[in-house]
């Protein structure tokens, strides 16, 4: 009765996950010359995908394991991010305006900023109209819309249509060499780590609370005084801009858009992300997504069937209950010298 | 006048199309619960068997007897195997596992039959074209489509209504427990009702393969549209599912055949074209998303 | 007398060609506990369901201390000063008894589109629950998960967090049905010590606790309500005992 653990339930509590957190991250920062002096200068450039695509589907699962919302169409607002980048960056370089009113950018601090706007205003839309649906029909109608962008992306032939965007150069940061993929793992690293601790502290305010409540029993909550759709449309557009930051670095990092970013699979893949790592948890979708891209790389060197290999383990997965997911990261961590977390 | 109704008579083709996939699905759903991500894969099942049969038989009917018995009992394993483990669970699993198996199955045909896609040469008595009215040639093949697509419905109509099986589905999709204290074996209803959506998409693979390629990654294009279809007509009615796959298949095909034309008159040529081809490719989602405004349910939801 | 806390006036309800809400009238005065009884499928659960807005109603007005309320959300409903419990438990079972309490608190509050404060720390938000829970019964239970809960102590703690919801009026949905006589008698016993705090709509069952409790009663046959009166004249009342009371008297 002493000391009663009022944190109990989704969100672990206590000092030790901050100090786990913050053990991870040394040995993240210290990841690139590791990489080298083991002879995997490769490494890095893996764990930037790893953290961007972490915090896409940590973005996802705010919404789906602390909402209760299965959005199928989580890559529409991961592209858009991206094509914010790509969009600004061509404006920049043809020294044209967007739409006749917007001008170019090369700025990261201009465009990172953007791309969470502009994501966050689709999410806004899209969210409005699907939240008005639940079940089967907001996973339906949250696909729809992507499909809807994807095919709206193929077709804008000024924007690269089918091929994409190639963005020649990174953006830019005021006195950091964005050239170096060193520096631009850090530039990831650091906004991955402000973006976990912002998402650490959005789940146990109030707001996170409820959006919780509201995915354990809704009726519980309209019966505190709990309206659900507007937290429920608050989160989605939050979950949006995640996922946009997260499409803008991978703009970033890869140089180049594509209609791909925001295709239905790509949505798959985060889902299959946030539940290889494990729903409702804080890192659960950045181990997830490290799961994911090693699997996809051990696999896709093994043989160019590797999407076998990814359902069977999926399959596996998912039929196995959650116990079985830490299980096979255990196996997998032992298989990759030098994995992270 | 005659190039409309043409583009009418495709519509109706590609909407029947759309129905026989749909019809299963909508029913999976509807009785079960279970979106079925892997009904795709099913329809390039039977594509790839029939039209497999057909090309070393060198005899299109024999393909169908093929394309049915694989692509069902392919839905049958999928249910027994993987499925029937999922009624209970929440829909983010069954999305996920039916994602895995559609993956799968990708691979397997891919490692099977290779990346080229197959083309299912046209039964010789179907093949060329008919005048259907004066100046109106249309091939009879699709016709041919039209009539099976509007049996099957017929079809099942009867079964649903007229039969002591349809009468347990039409129950089982309001009311389970029901069915279970009649003392029916409601694992062999699912697995019944899985096996005939599987048997259906592998039919509608296989009738497809003549007019579009038949290849991998052919499921999805068309899943994608079912999903559409049965969200607008409403989850679980075969009615719901009948209409909009009609209305879907009509709306979608005058938009990809007019709309560049139209968009010609405003812009240059090829971005017409591709922004023409990249809204109506839109479509049919934003269509659907103004129904789910106006009726969140669907269409037909909660009947027959 | 005071001005009523609950008017309802007029309600009614139709399903198809079932009337389930039959031009009902009913009104709760504060510092009452006003019993509503019915033998099954008498309504009364359809009716509670339009008091707190889950379900509208097609003819009639709702008002909560003189404020017409009848087109308003549930959660708006609740936000006046009206809380409920639930027949069957509606619990968020994944956290702990003092976090259900913690959170009807804080949602009461009116602060719940703050993005940054950690409460899952906040020591005045524990203080303030483990007050709302001193002398419940559940003192005890605090720390442990609802899921793990008794039946008994499930229905307690619904009732803990409607009061910290600090309601001027309280909707129960038979708070009694399947508790032992001990909790039963622990139940009526609590229940007794509110009157003062708020006024209170009592759907129940069991006789002896609406007998114990009521200071009037309605009962309510076919969605209509046959008679509104003291306990007592209840008891006399003719129509009543043909009705219904026969055979619950033994309940």
């Amino acid at each position: 009765m002493a000391d009663i653990d009022l944190t109990h339930g989704a969100q672990a509590p206590g000092r030790a996950p901050l100090l786990r957190a913050l053990a991870a991250l040394v040995v993240l920062a210290a990841l690139p010359t590791l990489a080298s002096a083991l002879g995997y200068p490769a490494l890095t450039s893996l764990v930037t995908r790893i953290l961007i695509y972490g915090i896409a589907a940590a973005s996802l699962n705010f919404i789906l394991g602390y909402g209760g919302l299965v959005s199928f169409g989580h890559a529409a607002f991961f592209g858009i991010g991206g094509y914010v980048v790509g969009i600004l960056y061509q404006n920049y370089s043809d020294e044209t305006l967007f739409l006749g009113l917007v001008p170019g950018s090369n700025q990261m601090l201009i465009t990172l900023p953007a791309a969470v706007l502009v994501a966050g205003a689709f999410a806004a839309v899209i969210g409005a109209l699907s939240l008005r649906t639940g079940g089967v029909q907001f996973i339906m109608i949250t696909l729809a819309f992507a499909q809807m962008l994807f095919f709206l992306f193929v077709s804008l032939k000024a924007y690269g249509g089918d091929d994409g965007l190639i963005i020649r150069r990174t953006n830019e940061l005021p006195g950091l060499n964005m050239r170096d993929k060193e520096v631009v793992y850090y530039v990831c690293l650091g906004i991955a780590a402000l973006f976990f601790a912002g998402l650490a502290r959005l789940i146990r305010s109030p707001f996170g609370n409820v959006l919780n409540g509201l995915r354990q029993n809704e009726r519980r909550m309209v019966a505190l005084g709990v309206a659900p759709y507007r937290y429920r449309l608050v989160a989605f557009v939050l979950s949006g801009m995640g996922a946009g930051l997260a499409g803008a670095l991978m703009a970033n990092f890869l140089r180049f858009v594509s209609p791909d970013m925001m295709h239905w699979t790509k949505s798959g893949e985060l889902l299959i992300m946030v539940i290889l790592g494990g729903v409702g948890t804080l890192f659960g979708p950045l181990i997830g997504a490290a799961a994911y891209l090693v699997l996809e790389t051990l696999l896709a060197s093994w043989t160019e069937y590797w999407q076998l290999g990814l359902g069977l383990v999926l399959l596996f997965v998912v039929m196995r209950a959650r116990g079985g997911v830490r299980a096979l990261i255990v196996a997998l961590g032992a298989l990759l010298p030098g994995r992270q977390k | 006048m005659t190039l409309l109704l043409e583009q009418l008579l495709n519509g109706l083709q590609f909407g029947v199309m759309l129905f026989l996939l749909a019809a299963g699905l909508t029913l999976i759903f509807g009785i079960m619960g279970v979106i079925n991500l892997a009904h795709g894969s099913l329809y390039m099942v039977g594509a790839y068997a029939g039209t497999w049969v057909a090309a070393q038989t060198g005899s299109f009917w024999l393909g169908i007897p093929a394309a049915l018995g694989a692509a069902a009992l392919t839905g049958v394993a999928i249910e027994a195997l993987v499925v029937r483990r999922l009624y209970a669970r929440d829909h983010l699993d069954q999305v996920l596992a039916t994602f895995a198996i559609l993956l799968m199955a990708n691979q397997l045909v891919t490692l099977i039959f290779g990346r080229q896609p197959l083309y299912t040469a046209m039964p010789e008595a179907l093949s060329g074209s008919v005048e259907l009215l004066p100046g109106l040639f249309y091939p009879p093949y699709r016709l041919a489509i039209i009539a099976v697509g509007l049996l099957v419905a017929l079809g099942l109509w009867a079964l649903i209504n007229r039969t002591r099986i349809g009468m347990l589905v039409r129950a089982g999709s309001t009311n389970r427990e029901m069915v279970r204290a009649l003392g029916v074996d409601i694992r062999l209803l699912y697995t019944v009702v899985f096996g005939l959506g599987a048997l259906l998409a592998g039919l509608a693979g296989f009738i497809s393969g003549p007019v579009m390629a038949v290849q991998v990654g052919m499921g999805e294009q068309i899943l994608l549209s079912t999903f559409v279809v049965v969200v607008i007509g409403g989850v679980g009615s075969i009615r719901g599912a009948f209409v909009a796959s009609l209305a879907l298949g009509v709306i979608d095909t005058c938009l990809r055949a007019y709309l560049p034309g139209l968009l010609r008159q405003v812009m240059a040529g090829p971005e017409a074209d591709a922004l023409g081809i990249g809204i109506s490719s839109m479509g049919i989602y934003l269509l659907m998303a103004i129904v789910l405004l106006v009726k969140p349910k669907g269409l037909f939801a909660g009947n027959g | 007398m005071t001005a009523p806390l609950l008017q309802v006036t007029g309600l009614v309800k139709r399903f198809g060609g079932l009337t389930a809400t039959d031009h009902v009238t009913l009104d709760v005065v504060p510092g009452e506990i006003h019993a509503l009884i019915g033998p099954n499928g008498a309504g009364k659960s359809t009716l509670i369901n339009q008091l707190c807005g889950e379900l509208a109603p097609d003819e009639g007005s709702i008002a909560i201390d003189g404020a017409e309320v009848t087109a308003l959300s549930a959660p708006e409903r609740a936000r006046m000063g009206l809380a409920r419990t639930f027949q069957v438990t509606c619990l968020l079972d994944e956290e702990t008894v003092l976090w259900n309490v913690a959170m009807a608190l804080d949602v009461g509050r009116g602060h719940s589109f703050r993005f940054w404060r950690d409460i899952r720390r906040d020591e005045s938000l524990t203080a303030e629950a483990r007050r709302a829970l001193a002398g419940t019964g559940l003192e005890g239970r605090a720390g442990v998960t609802v899921s793990e809960l008794s039946h008994g102590e499930r229905k307690q703690l619904e009732l803990v967090t409607a009061l910290a919801q600090q309601p001027r009026l309280l909707l129960l949905d038979e708070p009694m049905a399947g508790l032992g006589h001990v909790e039963s008698q622990a139940m009526i016993g609590m229940l007794a010590g509110l009157k003062s705090r708020c006024g209170m709509l009592l759907v129940e069952h069991d006789m002896d606790a609406v007998f114990a409790l009521a200071d009037r009663v309605s009962v309510l046959v076919y969605g209509r309500i046959i008679a509104t009166d003291l306990p007592g004249a209840i008891r006399e009342n003719p129509a009543v005992r043909e009705a219904y009371l026969g055979e619950g008297e033994e309940a």
